[in-house]
């Protein structure tokens, strides 16, 4: 059965569905939209489940020739890695469909359309973290741009043409780089016996050391962007502010583990000697982009922005995971892209409820929630929770695993690292207090409590949060195999600890 | 069978807490009565599994429970697994203890509140939190509960939120713990990497291998933890502001149990301190630090809870200090610990109950004369008065001085230091806490005329007697015959003969009597011989006017962390939308500047481009002919 | 007759349509001119077609009146579109694309 086709086929089956329904009626292509996101969820859940998760290889593979002159292929597959984000994309469809059920509206564009994008972009979502030929994998990575880019421009709020435009060309701009380097190892691919696209194969080639470098960096920067790392970060917070909150997830839910996702299947596998290189490099990026983006989010006056800081801080640990080389580190960096996925899911959820009921973003036009609106400030409370990565919570065991398996290799990256632990307590209790506590502020007295809808959309997600928190291992053991794969196929190993070393010697 | 009981402990109050949070309103008519049974139900299972460790031999009473493969990731493995060994029960029945009757006085304490419901719901949270803590078999595990208590903490110091100051306070309490946690997470960091292990277990089997400098370096971090969580110098600042909580908070959790959570960790983590003397020698000194610190601020609070916060601040200071003595200190720190947990928790109780009868006024100088309004509370605060100060036979009497004996038996300077800051602080604390059972119970009435002094319910008067009691009684059973030595000896290995003696017993209870003595006397001439004024005087020492506002911690704070972070965030905020986002539309606006310039290149005149056509072309040929020439 | 003499009157067809274009605003004469020096071309083209002795000169002469042909339609429809507009057949007032 070719699962992966299947799934790619069915949200855009979905979209030609929503496409047929008359205009008027934005209920019915609501409904349509959602149906089909749960069902591509269950059908990834069924695929899932034959994962066999101690086989490192692709698995679920499908290869068709697409373009032959060039020796393009459409070829799918997924590992651990890529199994996991999968996962994670479809399972936030249906719950940012649900959660944002009145986003489409007001939009430039009618209702219809807004669920055909999102049908369209959850296709190659998948697409692109199961793609296994890098020029399939540039297509859907450019591809994606589109419809995120009518979902901000078409249905945000405030400056959003100005947002979209600019998370655009910043992305054209990172792909396009990345675009010559695969161009370039197209051409060197001719010249080591036979034009290819294919991932496995490129990471056979031989090049020096000046070229695997610069091959790198056009990859890394595009990836860094998507990210985003540190200095390449200023699109996200506009984008993120002007989208509507559910486009906001999957913004920074999913298409920005494309950055880190690429980081781990491209960098790592294809330039092992340049990864060498540019460690020092990227961890400094890494640990400031955690400093960085804490300090910026403690300065943020609007809830939305201040988020996207909170992530661009997250990003920075994820980074710092891949890089340190470590099994810890690795998989702790991929459970936390699934992890950060849900809690910055809640945050933005909930975030994007209390701004609409309130109608205004400024943290300062809040107070008091705590007793006006119990279980919508409760569940801000529960996601600011999982953001400063509370143990318990699943963000905690991915955040821990990262800076344990930094610190083996690289103590001064993870000691710097956990300074990021003291300031996520600093940008998280600061809005939650002058957003849910203190007096009800004027304008706050008749705000609603979450209704049924909205509790059973942030249901699932409080529920991946404790759950992964307490029993994280369903994720984990998928995920280590893959991950010590990846570290030996990079050349690294863990080190050993301290006492052993010595008896070593 | 008996392996599969330690998880109840924890589970029952956890379940008490998740009933009453998701219950919401519907559980507000019996959500109390609920959650005290669960506490009371987790304080049965710790009694029956303390008959039954005393009916195995002692080096056989450990109980190890593996609950499931909790992280495992190459050779990072943890598992959820407890362990309750001689130590852990110890704190399993003071915290549940403890914990069911500040239940059974909240009944009563809280019953106006329209939120009491929500407030037990917290207490159960942390208990079972608290429980997590002590009885977690690796240093993540501890790290799990160590942060649950910090959050409880958070909520029920910020219990009253509507009011800023309040949820201020929760907020810089919880900041300051993470800092402290931060600590933790490095020393389970090292250990990791240095030992290959997080467990209590593993590390005590290998830490003969490792270095002493990498020793050296967990040892630091984890007092950087305990600092954090116990109030101690330098992270002490959020004890007293913690005082928001209702005062039942403050017994349990900002007196008895969480607070001592640094000392649980440093005494568990006994193998790593006894192989790393310079970070031993830290405990001890920042516990002799803090333990003077406390001392002088109580001296000059007026709030009669925060003077009781300055008063923990300062008895935690004796225990870490026992902890940083090694072998010998160990086992009375914990002592301290456990009848600090009954006189502490007993005296918050008590003041508690003098603002339920006083309308919930704190300023000790607003009370005078309540003894006769209140016999009950006055005798068991008396009887915890009694224990803190150490006069013989009461709790404090046993666990104080032998901290006192054992810092002077360390010998040489360091032992004259560490003791005579252990004595000094003895002298202080009488001073104190003389001045606020004076200034309560004492003396002439100085209350309004709309405050009614009235004795409190049996349900909250109940649980102070008993824990009066305790304060009497404990010290004596835990001494007599070494009892508690001898039962925490599998845990800490205390050394079997005795360090020279520099002092004797005796000389030590006699020196520290005489400057308690010296203590009370100065403070019954000062406040029970002389007026007290209503209004804190002003006319008074810069010494006093400093300890007043603690010693400057808050300035210090603000003026080296708050302000030149704030000029740092407000700094990097900036600089991103000039610099970075400056750069990004610098080149932005470089495109379009350049559009700009070519545009003028087109005039809109179809003419004057058939214009550039034919010159072009002209152009092109006369190139061409030119270069075939 | 010589062959060359073609070529002198093609050059200065097409030179007089060269100017035409630059130097009238009527669209309708520039058309005219464009025309004009299209034919040029094709003169040209079939000069040398005669010259050479083979036919490809004329083949691509057939090839232009086919892509002029074209060109008038399209061109034309469009003056007509934009007199119709702005009552004017003027080149220089045809200058929406500039803003």
């Amino acid at each position: 059965m070719n699962w992966l086709t299947m799934l790619m086929l069915l949200p855009l089956v979905g979209a030609g569905v929503v496409a047929t329904l008359p205009k008027s009626n934005s209920a019915i292509a609501r409904n349509a939209a959602l149906a089909t996101t749960i069902i591509v969820a269950g059908a990834t859940i069924a695929m899932a489940i034959q994962f066999q998760r101690d086989n490192v290889d692709m698995q679920f593979t499908e290869s068709y020739s697409w373009i032959p002159t060039f020796g393009i292929k459409y070829a799918v597959g997924v590992d651990a890695i890529a199994l996991v984000l999968i996962l994670l994309s479809v399972l936030l469809a249906p719950i940012v469909i649900l959660a944002g059920w009145n986003e489409a509206l007001g939009g430039r564009w009618s209702a219809k359309t807004f669920y055909i994008l999102i049908l369209v972009l959850e296709t190659m979502m998948i697409g692109v973290f199961a793609a296994t030929d890098v020029f399939l994998f540039y297509v859907f990575f450019e591809a994606m741009l589109v419809p995120v880019y009518f979902l901000i421009g078409g249905y945000g709020t405030g400056q959003r043409s100005a947002a979209a435009v600019k998370f655009l060309l910043y992305s054209l701009f990172g792909g396009l780089l990345m675009l010559v380097s695969i161009i370039a190892l197209y051409v060197l691919s001719g010249e080591q016996g036979g034009h290819t696209f294919d991932t496995a194969a490129l990471s056979h080639l031989k090049m020096s050391s000046m070229t695997q470098n610069l091959f790198f960096l056009g990859f890394f920067i595009a990836f860094a962007i998507k990210a985003p790392v540190w200095p390449f970060h200023t699109w996200l917070p506009d984008a993120a502010a002007a989208a509507t909150p559910g486009t906001s997830v999957l913004l920074l839910g999913v298409l920005d583990k494309v950055g880190t996702f690429g980081m781990i299947r491209y960098c790592l596998t294809l330039f092992p000697d340049a990864t060498k290189t540019f460690t020092p490099v990227i961890l400094v990026l890494a640990v400031i982009s955690i400093i960085y983006g804490a300090f910026l989010a403690i300065g943020q006056t609007d809830l939305k922005r201040l988020i996207a800081f909170t992530s661009i801080s997250h990003f920075g640990f994820i980074t710092m995971g891949i890089f340190a080389m470590t099994s810890q580190g690795h998989s702790g960096a991929t459970l936390y892209m699934f992890n950060h996925g849900f809690s910055t899911a809640a945050l933005f959820l909930v975030a994007g409820w209390m701004i609409s009921r309130r109608g205004s973003s400024k943290i300062a036009d809040f107070g008091g929630l705590q007793r006006v609106t119990p279980v919508m400030a409760w569940m801000f409370f529960f996601a600011g929770m999982s953001s400063l990565a509370l143990p318990g919570l699943s963000s905690f065991v991915s955040e821990f695993l990262v800076l344990v398996g930094t610190y083996t290799r690289y103590p001064v990256a993870a000691v710097i690292g956990t300074l990021g632990i003291v300031m996520a307590a600093l940008y998280i209790l600061i809005p939650i207090q002058r957003a849910l506590h203190g007096p009800v502020m004027p304008g706050n007295e008749a705000l609603s409590d979450l209704n049924l809808r909205e509790k059973i959309a942030i249901a699932p997600v409080v529920a991946v949060i404790v759950g992964l928190g307490f029993y994280p291992s369903p994720l984990l053991n998928v995920i280590n195999p893959g991950a010590v794969h990846t570290i030996s196929q990079a050349g690294y190993s863990d080190p050993l600890p301290q006492i052993d070393a010595k008896v070593g010697k | 069978m008996i392996s599969n009981l330690p998880i109840y402990l924890i589970a029952l109050p956890l379940f008490g807490s998740a009933v009453l949070l998701l219950g919401g309103r519907k559980t507000d008519r019996w959500g109390h009565i609920f959650a005290t049974l669960m506490s009371a139900a987790s304080f049965g299972v710790g009694a029956y599994l303390l008959t039954i460790m005393l009916s195995k031999s002692n080096s056989e009473r450990a109980i190890t429970q593996k609950l499931f493969e909790w992280i495992s990731v190459g050779t990072f493995k943890v598992n959820a697994g407890l362990l309750l060994d001689q130590l852990s029960i110890c704190f399993v029945l003071l915290i549940t203890g403890v914990g069911t009757l500040i239940h059974i006085y909240s009944i009563a304490y809280m019953s106006h509140d329209h939120d009491r419901r929500r407030f037990f719901a917290y207490l159960n949270f942390f208990i079972a939190a608290m429980l997590l803590l002590v009885l977690g078999d690796s240093y993540l595990n501890l790290y799990v509960g160590w942060e649950g208590v910090g959050l409880a903490s958070y909520l029920l110091i910020g219990f009253w939120n509507q009011k800023p100051t309040y949820a201020t306070a929760a907020k810089k309490a919880f900041i300051a713990n993470r800092v402290g946690d931060m600590g933790l997470s490095l020393a389970i960091m090292i250990a990791f990497a240095t030992l290959g292990t997080v467990s209590f277990a593993g590390v005590k089997e290998h830490v003969g291998q490792a270095s002493t400098g990498a020793l050296t370096a967990i040892g630091i971090m984890l007092l950087v933890a305990a600092t954090g969580k116990s109030a101690q110098f330098p992270l002490q600042a959020w004890l007293g502001d913690a005082m928001a909580g209702p005062t039942p908070v403050s017994a349990l959790i900002h007196a008895a149990t969480m607070v001592t959570a640094g000392v649980y960790l440093i005494t568990r983590s006994n193998f790593i301190f006894d192989a790393a003397p310079t970070a031993q020698l830290a405990v001890a000194i920042i516990g002799a630090i803090t333990l003077l610190f406390g001392a002088v601020i109580g001296m000059a609070k007026d709030d009669i809870k925060k003077a009781l916060a300055a008063s923990t601040m300062s008895q935690i200071g004796y225990m870490i200090l026992g902890a940083g003595l090694g072998p010998a200190g160990y086992a009375f720190a914990i002592m301290h610990l456990l009848t600090h947990g009954f006189f502490k928790a007993g005296m918050f109780l008590g003041a508690g109950s003098v603002m339920h009868g006083m309308n919930d006024e704190v300023n000790m100088r607003r009370y005078g004369g309540l003894r006769k309004f209140m016999p009950i509370t006055f005798a068991t605060f008396g009887l915890g008065y009694l224990a803190i100060i150490g006069v013989p036979p009461f709790a404090g009497f046993y666990s104080k001085d032998k901290i006192i004996e054992v810092a002077f038996n360390t010998g040489g300077i360091k032992g004259i230091t560490l003791g005579s800051a252990a004595l000094l602080g003895a002298a202080i604390t009488a001073f104190y806490m003389t001045r606020v059972v004076i200034l309560t119970f004492a003396g002439a009435k100085r209350w309004d005329e709309k405050a009614h002094p009235h004795e409190s319910p049996f349900l909250m008067w109940g649980p102070m007697v008993l824990l009066a009691l305790g304060s009497v009684s404990s010290g004596f059973l835990f001494t007599h015959g070494d009892a508690l030595r001898n039962w925490l000896a599998p845990v800490v290995e205390p050394v079997a003969v005795h360090e020279a003696e520099v002092l004797s017993p005796a000389i030590v209870s006699i020196l520290a009597l005489v400057l308690v003595a010296i203590g009370v006397g100065l403070a019954i001439v000062k406040y029970l011989l002389s007026d007290v004024p209503e209004v804190a005087p002003k006319d008074v020492t810069v010494f006093t006017r400093i300890a007043r506002r603690d010693l400057l911690q808050d300035q210090f704070n603000e003026a080296v962390f708050m302000r030149p972070g704030q000029a740092l965030t407000r700094g990097l905020l900036t600089a991103d939308r000039s610099v970075i986002d400056g750069a990004v539309r610098a080149i932005a606006r470089m495109a379009v500047g350049s559009g700009n310039i070519l545009r003028t290149t087109q005039t809109g005149f179809v003419r004057s481009y058939a214009m550039w056509i034919v010159l072009g072309a002209i152009g092109l040929v006369a190139a061409i002919w030119m270069v075939t020439l | 007759m010589n062959a060359a003499n073609y070529l002198y009157v093609s050059a200065l067809l097409f030179t007089i349509g060269a100017i035409g274009v630059v130097v009238r605003r009527n669209a309708i004469v520039v058309f005219m001119c464009v025309e004009l020096m299209l034919n040029a071309a094709n003169l040209s083209f079939v000069t040398f077609a005669r010259i050479n002795g083979n036919l490809e000169g004329q083949v691509v002469a057939f090839f232009t009146m086919v892509v002029a042909a074209c060109e008038v339609v399209v061109g034309l429809a469009i003056i007509v579109t934009i007199y119709r507009s702005r009552r004017s057949a003027s080149v220089d007032d045809a200058s929406l694309l500039k803003r």
